[in-house]
């Protein structure tokens, strides 16, 4: 619990504040982006560089753009008219803490079962999360595989010209 | 080899950082570095400048700029001060936070870019296990920081320039990633100093590259094309069309943040020349065996040179690409013959050495080239556009 | 084949590059104030008056006949006649201008004066540096400003001011020739007149005029 990890996760949560209290969705996108970062960095002080890297790869880069193209190409750069809250918000409140306190106590309770640490933390190589990806952990990836080829496929077909009265 | 002129500036670092208690040598070690980095490739792209004008004024029959100083060599300067003392103009109702940070944060990210290059021996500011995948990491920023610029400006044809522009950053980004693969494949590591480690290999005194493969040229010709692409250069530089879109995303931008966005590109385009120098051109090793005395920093920054000559040569060259022909081009083309370099790296590794896999591997690639243009070249037919999901 | 194109045009681009050090027709600036180019025969900028001889107030061909000030689209000539007359190039008593003022500023350059000039006494120069920073009065020339000798017509535009000479030259000798056969045709009607008066006497020699 150094310096560092305090001021990265103080940036993540204020990130993540930001992004829901701010008026101005593209505003709003681009503090979710900063959180994006601030997890990034989380991972990278763990010594977590492909975690790291990846997340910002794909987060920062492709996530935060998806985000900011969705934004702009339908109507939610309007600012909106009733202000950032909802009238119900006492109940998202509630939903909020229970989720909160489930995974918390998920958190503490696997704490609790995993070993002392003894001597210092394994450093993870690429070379190993390669072998782990391709052996031991490859059924899932072909399965996310398959269904991001999928999503491929439906965009495309959702924006295709159309070829059949085109002679 | 490894005289003491190829590590000078290792040596002077060293010699430097000695006269510190041992606490403050590291830190400020990576000090020394982050500076010269910091100051040697602002120094490039002042004379990437001058090259630029000059050399594509000679190729358009003039000459380019000769009056500042002897042949011109003084532009940067001058164009540094009108650039420091031109008026800095926010449109009212443009959005000055997001405005102000967008240059921020493409020259922050660009420059980050710089700390994973081996630009010589040992001279790397860096060294990580996932360099490249940082690399692409802080690229994929660059895109944002484009966003940015292009909404904060509350400009039509800033957005719209905007918007082409990350749309083309998107479509490239994959076969550039897809090329850079096949060298990781080959070398088995993702960290760049392996990289060039593997290509200063030397049989017959010629050098391991791995341009010098088939798969390796095929792969430099796609990292290239896709690399004109990501730093918006011409043919591709739609985005910032000069006679589209007056300046596209940084229309409304004067003095010192356009000078930023300047810097921000020509910077990107010297990380993307190092990158594709240490993936394909053997980074900082000497083209042949006996050349090896002459320092590893010196043939980096030639081979740096060289791509930007190239750049420039072509931006001077090629007509602009349209936005569709420019998207057509990258998925429909580029992308399938990056997934089929795939197959051809890995057919090269499981071959094993001799002379079959060099004829397989090139006919494969060459054959798939002729095909793909064959049916690329084919005549598009226009007509008036049905839709399927929307009323008739 | 997919590319050639491509490689073609780099090729020719290189070798532009490359041949714009040794040949001139690959490097087609001129480097303006150092080095020009001379301005070809029909070059035209603004218009200037013509004068004979030595003195360009008694050799000024112009005879203030005002037809130029008529004809100019932007009515940038002003001319004043004079009170007097002068001999003009033909030796005949001539007037002249007393004031000849074109305002440069308004002049557009359409040549229609001395299209339409009878005498060849006004003609384009060549001349185009003329900035000067007194906007109005700088850029009103008057007769003096104006005038420039023939020679100097023949500098800028040869072949035209050969021609012109030829003709004037042509015209004066028809001129001449014109006066002298009036003069011989006086002096034989005078001749005949005396000789009609000396008929009162009986001897009558037959004149060589017939009826």
């Amino acid at each position: 619990m150094s310096v560092v990890f305090y001021l990265l996760a103080g940036v993540t949560v204020l990130g993540g504040l930001t992004a829901v209290l701010l008026k101005n969705t593209v505003h709003c996108a681009l503090a979710l982006t900063v959180a994006f970062a601030g997890l990034a960095l989380l991972f990278l002080e763990l010594d977590a560089q492909f975690a790291g890297f990846a997340q910002i790869l794909v987060y920062i880069g492709a996530v935060a753009i998806l985000v900011v193209f969705a934004i702009l190409l339908t109507r939610g750069s309007e600012t909106p008219k009733d202000g950032v809250f909802s009238r119900t918000w006492m109940a998202g409140l509630v939903v909020a803490a229970a989720v909160f306190a489930g995974l918390g106590w998920a958190v503490i309770q696997s704490a609790q079962f995993l070993p002392h640490e003894t001597g210092a933390p394994p450093v993870v190589t690429v070379e190993q999360i390669g072998n782990a990806l391709m052996g031991r952990y490859v059924l899932p990836l072909e399965i996310v595989a398959l269904l991001l080829t999928a999503a491929l496929v439906g965009a495309v077909i959702v924006a295709m010209h159309e070829k059949g009265d085109i002679k | 080899m490894v005289t003491m002129l190829d590590q000078i500036f290792v040596l002077l670092k060293h010699w430097l950082v000695s006269f510190l208690p041992l606490e403050l040598q590291t830190p400020v070690s990576v000090l020394i570095s982050v500076v010269a980095i910091i100051g040697t490739f602002p120094a490039l792209f002042a004379l990437t400048t001058v090259l630029e004008r000059k050399g594509l004024g000679r190729i358009q029959n003039r000459i380019g700029p000769n009056r500042t100083g002897p042949f011109g060599i003084l532009q940067p300067i001058a164009d540094g001060i009108k650039s420091l003392t031109k008026e800095d103009i926010v449109p009212l109702s443009a959005d000055a936070v997001v405005h102000f940070m967008a240059p921020l944060v493409l020259v922050v990210a660009v420059f980050m870019g710089f700390a994973v290059l081996p630009m010589g021996r040992n001279m790397e500011l860096v060294d990580m296990d996932a360099g490249l995948l940082f690399f692409f990491a802080i690229g994929a920023s660059t895109e944002l920081s484009v966003f940015m610029a292009g909404w904060s400006s509350r400009n039509k044809y800033s957005l719209l320039g905007a918007m082409r522009a990350v749309a083309q950053m998107i479509s490239y980004e994959v076969p550039l990633l897809m090329s850079s693969v096949a060298v990781v494949m080959i070398t088995g590591s993702l960290s760049l100093v392996k990289i060039v480690a593997a290509q200063n290999q030397y049989t017959w005194g010629l050098p391991h590259w791995y341009i010098f493969t088939p798969w390796g040229c095929a792969g430099f010709v796609m990292f290239a094309v896709a690399a004109t692409a990501e730093t918006n250069r011409s043919p591709f530089d739609l985005p910032e069309g000069e006679s589209e879109l007056v300046a596209g995303y940084f229309t409304e931008y004067s003095g010192f943040k356009f000078a930023l966005f300047f810097l921000g590109e020509y910077l990107g385009m010297f990380s993307i020349s190092g990158l594709g120098a240490t993936l394909f051109l053997g980074g900082w090793s000497a083209p042949l065996q006996a050349l090896q005395f002459v320092p590893s920093w010196i043939w980096f920054f030639s081979k740096v040179m060289l791509s930007i000559v190239v750049l420039i040569w072509i931006r001077g060259t090629l007509p602009r690409l349209r936005q569709d022909q420019l998207m057509n081009f990258a998925w429909k083309f580029v992308l399938p013959m990056t997934l089929l370099n795939l197959v051809d790296v890995g057919l090269w590794r499981f071959l094993g050495e001799g002379w079959i896999r060099w004829v397989v591997c090139s006919v494969l690639m060459l054959g798939a080239y002729v095909l793909m243009a064959r049916a690329g070249m084919r005549q598009e037919h226009f007509g008036p556009r049905r839709y399927r999901y929307a009323d008739s | 084949m997919f590319g050639e194109g491509i490689l073609k045009g780099l090729a020719e681009t290189a070798r532009n590059a490359v041949e714009s050090f040794v040949s001139k027709e690959r490097l087609t600036t001129v480097q303006y104030p150092e080095e020009r180019i001379a301005p070809i025969e029909a070059a035209r900028v603004f218009p200037f008056l013509v004068y004979d001889g030595a003195d360009w107030e008694k050799g000024l061909r112009c005879v203030a006949c005002q037809i130029c000030e008529k004809e100019c689209p932007p009515k940038c000539i002003y001319i004043e006649k004079s009170k007097d007359k002068k001999p003009d190039a033909l030796g005949k008593q001539q007037i002249y201008p007393a004031k000849f003022d074109i305002d440069i500023s308004v002049c557009m350059s359409c040549q229609i004066c001395v299209e339409v000039c009878p005498f060849e006494a006004i003609k384009m120069d060549t001349q185009f540096e003329l900035s000067t920073d007194d906007r109005f009065g700088g850029l009103l020339y008057d007769r003096k400003e104006l005038a420039r000798s023939n020679e100097y017509y023949h500098q800028i535009h040869p072949t035209e001011a050969a021609e012109v000479d030829a003709r004037l030259a042509e015209e004066k000798v028809k001129s001449e020739a014109k006066a002298k056969a009036a003069a011989a045709a006086t002096a034989a009607r005078v001749a005949a007149g005396q000789t009609v008066a000396k008929a009162d006497a009986p001897t009558t020699k037959p004149s060589g005029e017939g009826d």
